[in-house]
């Protein structure tokens, strides 16, 4: 493997030995976490009421103040961390400002009532390293989080970025980087799993000229934040990877095709790339290295079918986002008919790291076939939601009951739901099995792109399916007529069963109208759009019966079916 | 409405001609508008070269495009997964029944139009409200009321 120290003269660790010398590592430092969600709570106004009080105490120049991505403790925010100690504080308001700064900076002192409370113990964490939420993870994409200001590419710099990258265009030849993908085992982020280093490889040898690379940033499952957490808390990680791949397939032209959504995402990752070209990372050239590549960023207008590789490009092109036939595949005949490979964001920002350690460092984590890490956007009926980077093969009680705390009111948990309106529920009695591709498909679900929603018993299986399929028929697009109408009149029947309108024979319809449009459809919308339907049948029937036999919803959701004994409690 | 063909004329360029800007291009221009104004759509088909009706195809498909112009706030209501288990339908119906609209639709006096989204991202606070891009998180339906009365009381 090649080894960075050989290259005669790194520009790259130059450029980081300076950036670590102009910091001043001992000076008091403030982070505020500047993701959506601490946005949404005000961050921002914490951080001038920070700014204000720093210079009332005149100690503006003296402390730095950093302005965080999101690492995934959304439910607590604002977050504010103060070091060198890494006091660690939740939910600020503005107005604690002035006593963070005379109390905490000035003098070490401990505000007790802004520590995060650890959900499980009660026990109040003071250092954010402490915390059990993190500390039970193991956190190598969203290791800089938290820590990074995602606007500044020496903040990446810094902790090692474009090291990789250098490091490919200086001593790697394209097969060699295909080779090292191909050896570490990463498989696509996006939910589907196919070995990325595979599809780079088919890709670069596809005849065709030129050839392109996409970053499928259009996280429109719905329950779904980690590609956002990514995005937010190091863009910069994304367009290395994207460089890396471009070198390696042969592509002189990437996207990063981003949904309207999420309005700071967008901005973040279009800073980054302005960034990246000012610096001579994209571009003409790239690091003296004679390898021209140029990142766009594309936005998506809101529509979910456009997650499919195929639709997306369409959409890319400025057309209606309808899926095609496959094949040919994208990396065949892609945008513009031209060979193509379109991989997640978090596909993309693993590279760096497989580069910068090895193919056999990433391969030692997680299970045989499912490699590496995996973030999922823990949400629903838990103590404590967030974002939780897990090695593949930890089993789901441990990520639900130990890391997320398990049921946030005493209710008993029932179901998780993993990928989306594509995906299927888990019954708790299954929750035993480890987290990678092929055993969540043997249960009925899949991995998808890291969404993972806990149900408690108060929610209603079917009234759930009906949600999923409410949702997939408003997002199918219309051109195939098993999804469009199958989907459809899936729905209404779940719709009559919710309403007390259920027959006997439902549930065999439903089973059998489902099969029809998992084969019968066009694109993955359409072939997974029962999912929801069917595993709930598989692993909570009892409550379909309870629906059309008794007319009776157990969970006391179905507003029809509600018995009026029910509603005098 | 009368608009400015010559600020549609600027997006235009500042972006580009070739028909891959197309989405772009009309989402700036909502951007600027608040919706797609028919005559923006027929001139945007006219200076890129591209085919009206798929200027339509496009502007008709994307759910982020208006076609009509909104009301003065813009109300986002989530819908996504993680709102929905804790409970967000009850919010959704509680804000069309304040509104006394359906979603995509725009009150009478032209104050509020509503939209049902189906994730923003913030699914560790759900359930959640947008208004004019202000997130309103945690929400109940008892606080819809609240919420919607800030704006109205805002010279509403």
């Amino acid at each position: 493997m090649a080894d960075g120290n050989s290259i005669a003269e790194s520009k790259i660790e130059k450029w980081r030995e300076e950036t670590l010398a102009a910091q001043d590592t001992s000076r008091p430092r403030i982070t505020v976490c500047g993701g959506t969600v601490c946005l949404a709570l005000a961050s921002g106004e914490v951080a001038a009421a920070l700014e204000q009080a720093l210079e009332q105490g005149g100690m503006h120049a003296s402390v730095e103040m950093k302005t965080t991505g999101c690492p995934g403790l959304c439910d607590q925010g604002p977050l504010v961390t103060i070091y060198p100690q890494g006091i660690f504080y939740t939910k600020v308001k503005p107005e604690d400002g002035s006593e963070i700064v005379s109390k905490t900076v000035k003098n070490g002192e401990i505000i007790e009532r802004l520590l995060y409370q650890d959900p499980l113990t009660g026990e109040k964490i003071i250092r954010e390293t402490d915390v059990p939420f993190y500390k039970e993870q193991t956190r190598i994409l969203l290791k800089d989080s938290g820590l990074i200001d995602p606007r500044k590419i020496e903040d990446y710099i810094a902790v090692g970025g474009y090291k990789g990258l250098e490091r490919a265009l200086a001593e790697m030849t394209p097969e060699q980087i295909i080779d090292q993908i191909k050896r570490s085992g990463l498989r696509g982020r996006g939910g589907g799993g196919f070995p990325t280093g595979v599809k780079w490889e088919l890709c670069r040898n596809a005849p065709g000229d030129p050839k392109y690379i996409i970053c499928n940033a259009d996280e429109g499952n719905p329950g779904c934040f980690q590609d956002r957490g990514v995005i937010e808390s190091n863009p910069h990680s994304i367009l290395e990877g994207m460089i890396i791949g471009a070198y390696a397939i042969g592509a002189s032209e990437g996207f990063v095709y981003i949904r309207h959504e999420y309005p700071l995402s967008v901005e973040l990752i279009r800073h980054a790339v302005v960034q990246a070209r000012e610096h001579g990372l994209l571009g003409e050239n790239i690091l003296g290295s004679g390898f021209n590549f140029n990142i766009e960023i594309t936005l998506g207008a809101g529509a979910y079918v456009c997650g499919e590789e195929t639709a997306l490009m369409a959409s890319i092109e400025g057309r209606v986002g309808e899926p095609r036939a496959r094949p040919p595949y994208p990396v065949e005949s892609g945008l513009w008919g031209k060979p193509t490979t379109i991989n997640n964001v978090k596909t993309w920002a693993w590279i760096p790291h497989i580069l910068n350690n090895s193919a056999d460092w990433f391969a030692q984590i997680g299970t045989e076939k499912s490699k590496g890490t995996t973030i999922f956007s823990l949400v629903g009926n838990i103590k404590q939601p967030g974002l939780v980077e897990i090695p593949m093969g930890v089993t789901l009680r441990h990520l639900i009951e130990h890391i997320g705390g398990g049921a946030p009111n005493g209710k008993k948990l029932i179901a998780a739901q993993t990928g989306g309106p594509s995906g299927g529920c888990i019954p708790e009695s299954l929750w035993d099995l480890p987290v990678d591709y092929d055993s969540l498909r043997e249960a009925g679900s899949i991995m998808g792109s890291g969404g993972m929603i806990i149900m408690d018993e108060g929610i209603c299986m079917v009234e759930m399916a009906r949600y999923f399929l409410d949702f997939s028929k408003y997002e199918a697009c219309g051109k195939c007529s098993a999804c469009r109408e199958g989907v459809r009149r899936m729905y209404e029947i779940l719709d009559y069963i919710t309403r007390g309108l259920g027959q006997e024979g439902d549930i065999e319809l439903l089973e059998e109208l489902g099969q029809a449009v998992k084969i019968g459809s066009f694109c993955g919308l359409g072939q997974t759009a029962p999912n929801p339907v069917l595993s709930t049948i598989r692993y909570f029937r009892e409550q379909y019966d309870a629906h059309i036999l008794d007319k009776n919803c157990p969970a006391g959701v179905c507003k029809d079916l509600i018995k009026f004994d029910a509603v005098l409690e | 409405m009368e608009i400015e063909i010559s600020k549609v004329d600027e997006i235009i360029e500042k972006h580009g001609l070739e028909p891959r800007w197309l989405i772009t291009n009309l989402l700036a221009i909502q951007d600027e508008f608040h919706y797609l104004p028919r005559d923006a759509m027929r001139y945007v088909a006219k200076r890129m070269n591209v085919p009206l009706i798929q200027v339509n195809q496009v502007a008709e498909f994307y759910k982020v495009f208006k076609l009509e112009p909104p009301g003065k706030h813009l109300v986002s209501v989530c819908r996504g997964t993680a709102c929905h288990v804790r409970g967000g339908e009850k919010v959704v119906e509680r804000m069309g029944d304040l509104l006394e609209i359906a979603p995509g639709g725009t009150t009478k006096d032209e104050q509020f139009t509503l939209d049902v989204v189906n994730c923003l991202g913030c699914c560790a606070l759900g359930r959640v409200i947008v208004v004019d891009d202000h997130f309103y998180v945690n929400v109940a339906p008892n606080e819809v009321e609240d919420i919607l009365n800030k704006y109205r009381r805002n010279g509403g």
